[in-house]
């Protein structure tokens, strides 16, 4: 049985939501999870559990808050207009604003752990040698924090990839744009199409399983080599 | 008006259970040790110093150059101070090397005070370990190297934290003479955190007493130390160590005879040529008093001394300070004695005495 | 003293009353469309006040049930969004032949919530909007029935980049009501209550009617409550409950 041509559409579209997430998501998450690690305000747990909501609040609730969010009403409309659209709901970058927000617990909590598992002795260093809280974090914190970004790059991209709540309710399944895989193999298992829905789903457990892989094989080379 | 030539120190703050008020001024030269026992705030000061550490009220200054004071407060990266923390701290992440040269200035003007790379390496031996990595190093061994790279940035002050307390006794006796030639070879200023008096009566010139947020007492090393009115004097370790060099050495009964200022001691050890130098720790429960030396006795060391003043110990017993020679000019001695024996002697202060020393303990060099 | 044996002896009246109850009550395990929802939970308060059964009622898209009921799903009765998936249950040999008839006929209208913005055929076939919601044609009868309509108008080649489509009946409904999309095309079941804006009914000539099948499942061939159902479905008090939704019958128009 043939699998569409589109098959390729959806994969190459899949991947790019899932990098393009990823790394907006390591970008967004490290000042959160520092701010978290480091801050000694009493309100910090209250961001913490913001931050988490994601992960206690169904996917059709936090669907409906996103095309609120994301159309004309919202903020995503005015960022819309900017080049002459009326809502950011049915585009990547909608998607890509959806995926961010869903996982962002996933990738806050390991590098939050990871910056809290250092304790203050490493940057109290840093300082007694000269080194300005900047350089401290790039040449201290982070290289120390690395098993826990790892962790939140993986977790991040194998959530977005196999992510199919938000992309459904914001995304409205537009071929090339917004029809990723999941939503694919959602349509598939719809109308009963069993040997398609397997073998995509077949298709995404090899391929995050050699993501995932590949990360931690990485990981581990780079242990070995730093001196 | 600050002293150009001094570390002057102020801390006030609320530091657990009790209050930190401490205050002090010592030479911008020399090892000045912070002693009192665990919990006294001594680690807090040190820390304050830092600048890793912001109490409710602080003044440091040091050879002029004010860190902070009521209306200023330099932060710790912008101190020139090395810091070595009680467990090395190294940088898991880099290696030896890597670690050593974290804090070098990137400027590569050289002067007379800098700090050289091939001296610090030799001064703490380290030439062997530069491409190791720190978890494959030895307590011992990554302790030199966190000393190493604190000096490395080139620091108008070092500050020790009790660099040796989490060392076994073994490594603490390797670890202690590379401290000794830090001292000796360099003329950065040294302030050194313990609570340990064996480690602190090798190294240090000045000493600062601290019991329960306060300072008790600071000033020279052998002052403070001897002084019948501070603890140290009165406490059961209480001892002083004097600066000997020997004479000469007898083969057969294998005893040295040695010069102190006031005075002889005759020391039995193994072979030691004449003129070296040895520190002499006497501690004061091993000196008694008498009005006239001993005929028959054992005890091979008798000293005529001065006594200078005297305080009680405890209900029972009480410290002496004396000075060695008849005329009571020489070094320190302080001796334990039974409240007692002093009544029953007629002992009074300016008396002439002799010391009865009956034990010498020779410091390891 | 007297009062020792009250607690025991209530425990025992209860006991034969709920005993009693399950003697006369039954209860159904109904899978239900998702657009029929309120029109389905009006009806089954109803049947549980004339007969005394109890109409379990579980929501969602037919082809989501269908599935679970080739796996052994404990539903009785399904009501079906279209007739294929209760057709195949038939000859997939999981449901009662004789039991399959259409409950409803659903009704496609387009709406937006802008009061001036649908007038008719013209809104379409003057397109000045970005955006057009429908349901994923798909997987559900009306997404199929709104693209046949615009083929119908000839407009599809148009059209077709300005769909974007919701996964189920609710979410096309709220890709219009906030307004993400300008319009779109919705079943009219959903506009009970009247909630404004404006809205096109889609003449029947223009679509395949969206006959919607119910169907006595296996499980629930022997089942009493399950029965009644089926039958007080085919009623006069739930046919009105049913019109009044929007829905219409053979031979009867929906009324707007």
């Amino acid at each position: 049985m043939a699998l569409p041509h589109d098959i390729w559409v959806w994969i190459r579209l899949t991947i790019e939501l899932a990098a393009v997430t990823t790394i907006i998501l390591i970008i967004v998450s490290t000042p959160i999870a520092w701010w978290l690690s480091r801050s000694r305000r009493r309100w910090k747990e209250v961001v913490a559990t913001v931050v988490a909501l994601p992960l206690v609040l169904p996917p059709t609730v936090l669907g409906y808050y996103l095309l609120l969010l994301l159309g004309p009403g919202g903020p995503g409309g005015l960022i819309a207009g900017l080049w002459g659209g009326r809502t950011l709901a049915f585009t990547f970058e909608g998607l890509v604003i959806g995926s961010v927000a869903y996982s962002l617990p996933f990738v806050v909590q390991p590098i939050r752990n990871a910056f809290d598992a250092l304790g203050e002795r490493p940057l109290e260093v840093a300082a007694t040698l000269r080194a300005s809280p900047w350089r401290a974090f790039w040449t201290v914190a982070v290289p120390l924090a690395r098993p826990g970004f790892l962790t939140g790059a993986v977790l991040g991209f194998a959530h977005t990839v196999g992510e199919f709540g938000i992309v459904l309710m914001i995304g409205g399944n537009i071929p090339g744009q917004t029809k990723v895989l999941s939503v694919a193999i959602y349509d598939y298992v719809e109308t009963s199409q069993w040997f398609e829905a397997s073998v995509l789903s077949a298709g995404m457990v090899v391929f995050a399983f050699l993501v995932i892989l590949a990360m931690n094989l990485i990981d581990r080379r780079g242990v070995q080599s730093s001196a | 008006m600050t002293d150009a030539s001094k570390i002057d120190v102020s801390f006030r703050g609320a530091l657990g259970r009790f209050a930190l008020n401490v205050s002090f001024a010592v030479p911008a030269r020399g090892v000045t040790a912070l002693f009192g026992p665990s919990g006294c705030g001594k680690t807090t000061v040190l820390r304050c110093m830092a600048g890793l550490q912001r109490l409710a009220d602080g003044y440091c200054a040091v050879n002029g150059d004010v860190w902070q004071d009521h209306s200023s407060f330099r932060p710790a990266y912008k101190r020139p101070v090395g810091y070595v923390f009680q467990e090395a701290s190294l940088f898991p992440h880099l290696s030896v090397q890597r670690n050593l040269l974290y804090g070098a200035p990137e400027t590569r003007g050289i002067t007379a005070s800098t700090i050289r790379f091939d001296d610090v390496i030799d001064l703490l031996s380290l030439k062997g370990l530069l491409d190791r990595t720190p978890h494959k190093l030895s307590g011992g061994e990554r302790q030199r190297v966190a000393i190493g790279r604190a000096l490395l940035s080139q620091p108008r002050l070092l500050l020790m934290d009790e660099p040796l307390s989490a060392l076994d006794r073994q490594t603490k006796d390797e670890v202690l003479p590379f401290l000794e030639r830090l001292h000796a070879s360099l003329s950065l200023p040294i302030v050194y955190v313990s609570h340990d008096i064996a480690e602190v009566e090798r190294l240090a010139d000045h000493l600062v007493l601290i019991r329960a947020g306060a300072v008790i007492a600071s000033g020279a090393f052998d002052d403070v130390r001897s002084n019948p009115r501070l603890p140290l004097a009165l406490a059961n370790e209480a001892a002083v160590t004097l600066n000997a060099t020997v004479t000469s050495y007898d083969e057969r009964y294998g005893l040295a005879t040695m010069k102190v200022e006031g005075g002889h001691f005759v020391v039995p050890m193994p072979y030691t040529a004449s003129g070296s130098r040895h520190y002499l720790t006497v501690a004061a429960s091993n000196v008694s008093l008498a009005r006239e030396p001993a005929r028959a006795t054992t005890i091979l060391n008798i000293l005529p001394a001065r006594i200078m003043s005297t305080a009680a110990a405890n209900d029972y017993e009480t410290v002496v300070l004396l000075r060695l020679g008849a005329d009571g000019t020489g070094c320190r001695l302080l001796a334990r004695v039974t409240r007692r024996s002093w009544d029953d002697l007629g002992l009074v202060e300016d008396a002439g005495v002799f010391c009865q020393v009956k034990g010498v303990s020779l410091m390891s060099t | 003293m007297r009062f020792r044996h009250v607690p025991s002896f209530l425990l025992t009246v209860a006991i034969l009353c709920l005993g009693c109850a399950q003697a006369f009550a039954g209860q159904a395990n109904v899978a239900v469309a998702a657009n029929f929802t309120d029109a389905a939970k009006e009806i089954a308060a109803v049947f549980r006040q004339k007969t005394g059964h109890e109409a379990v009622l579980s929501f969602g898209s037919s082809g989501q049930f269908y599935t679970q009921i080739t796996q052994e799903a404990p539903f009785h009765i399904l009501l079906s969004a279209d007739e294929e998936r209760p057709k195949k249950l038939i000859s997939d040999g999981l449901a009662v032949p004789a039991s399959r008839f259409t409950y409803a006929i659903g009704k496609l209208v387009l709406w937006s919530k802008d009061p001036s913005l649908v007038r008719g055929v013209d809104t379409l076939t003057g397109a000045t909007f970005t955006k057009l919601a429908i349901i994923n044609p798909v997987a559900a009868p009306y997404g199929a029935a709104a693209v046949e309509t615009v083929k119908s108008l000839k407009l599809y080649e148009k059209l077709r980049p300005k769909f974007v489509e919701g996964a189920t009946i609710t979410q096309a409904y709220q890709f219009v009501v906030t307004g993400n999309a300008e319009l779109g095309f919705i079943a009219l079941s959903q506009l009970t209550g009247n909630p404004g804006g404006s809205r096109w009914l889609v003449p029947q000539e223009l679509y395949k009617p969206i006959r919607q099948d119910a169907v006595l499942l296996n499980k629930g061939a022997d089942n009493v409550a399950a029965i009644a159902f089926m039958t007080f479905l085919k009623g006069p008090q739930a046919h009105a409950i049913i019109e009044k939704y929007g829905y219409a019958f053979d031979g009867k128009n929906a009324t707007m």
